[in-house]
């Protein structure tokens, strides 16, 4: 592995550090306040590694939730994976022994470095792919061990901090809008997004958003692949 | 609550989001990926990007100013600071610094 992958691996994943290590120790504070301790934040971080889900976990190991929910809230909220799978299949196909460990750490933020082209100068795709996947998870239980060990002591307000997975899903939104003359599909996910919020609600409209998205995109197959060619 | 039950949560919570991550490489493995799941997957990364924001913007409301204003004059500079600099960190700076601002001594 060239030095030049690492750097420019570690530049790419800075803007998720930040996020990750923040949320990471939101994370670790929570988690802490119901009584499990450092053992268990980076024992989550390590096994589940999934970000909004581990905080809805931390609401189920609390109120004592049965197997049964726990199994079927993890597929309602992290179903979203799946179409982050389907889309890396050709991308993530010959990286050898990397491989399980890449669909393994394929979080949100992961995807959006991952999913683009390689930036320049970068050769070495599997080897980059495996070290900004490694990165990312790192940061996450830094921070997890971090939230866990500082308790909820924080010498500043850190309200609104939050912002900065938004800022940095916009920021690769704008990215992408840039890169294409195509900008259906992205109108059609934030319409489709928009239009199930509106339907089913703030808790409820990640699924249908994602069938609307699937059935949408399958309807303008033909139109699009005609441009494409 | 045992700590015996808590662990069990967690492997379900985990095994759960391995099988939903492993489930298209496993079932695509051996073949020539289908012509519509390469179309899905050159197209999806915008939607998903699109899906994604929204997500993350579910939460305004507007009932009141403080609801909706703070996120959309931030998103604005980020989009802004974007197309003006190109700069992935500056541009995430500067929308959750100017966030925070507007939350903690404006709204």
């Amino acid at each position: 592995m060239k030095p030049n992958t690492l750097k420019t691996a570690f530049l790419s994943t800075l803007p998720v550090m930040a996020g990750y290590v923040v949320l990471g120790t939101g994370f670790g504070i929570l988690l802490q306040s119901k009584g499990y301790g450092l053992l268990w934040s980076v024992a989550m971080s390590g096994l589940i590694y999934a970000g909004s889900m581990q905080y809805l976990a931390v609401d189920l190991i609390a109120g004592g939730a049965g197997l049964i929910t726990a199994a079927l809230t993890t597929l309602m909220v992290n179903a979203r994976h799946l179409f982050y799978g389907v889309s890396m299949i050709d991308k993530y196909k010959n990286t050898g022994k990397f491989k399980p460990y890449l669909i393994f750490a394929l979080t949100d933020e992961t995807y959006s470095l991952n999913c683009g082209n390689l930036p320049a100068g970068v050769e070495d795709g599997p080897g980059y792919y495996f070290l900004v996947s490694i990165l990312n998870q790192c940061y996450w239980i830094l921070g997890s061990a971090l939230g866990s060990m500082i308790g909820s002591v924080l010498p500043f307000s850190s309200e609104g901090i939050d912002f900065s997975l938004t800022a940095l899903f916009v920021t690769v939104f704008v990215e992408q809008w840039k890169s294409t003359k195509d900008h259906l599909p992205a109108l059609i996910g934030a319409a489709a997004s928009v239009l199930c919020l509106v339907i089913f609600g703030m808790d409820n409209f990640l699924i249908p958003a994602m069938i609307l998205i699937t059935l949408a995109l399958t309807a303008i197959r033909k139109k699009e692949e005609d441009r494409h060619d | 609550m045992t700590d015996l039950h808590a662990a069990a949560l967690i492997a379900v919570i985990a095994l759960v989001t391995m099988a939903l991550r492993f489930l298209p490489f496993l079932i695509f493995r051996n073949r020539k990926t289908p012509a519509y799941i390469a179309y899905l997957g050159r197209v999806l990364p915008y939607s998903i990007m699109g899906m994604l924001v929204v997500y993350c913007l579910r939460g305004v409301s507007f009932a009141n100013l403080s609801g909706w204003l703070p996120a959309l004059i931030s998103c604005a500079v980020v989009v802004i600071l974007h197309l003006w600099r190109r700069n992935t960190l500056l541009s995430i700076i500067g929308g959750t610094v100017c966030y925070m601002l507007l939350v903690q001594l404006i709204f």
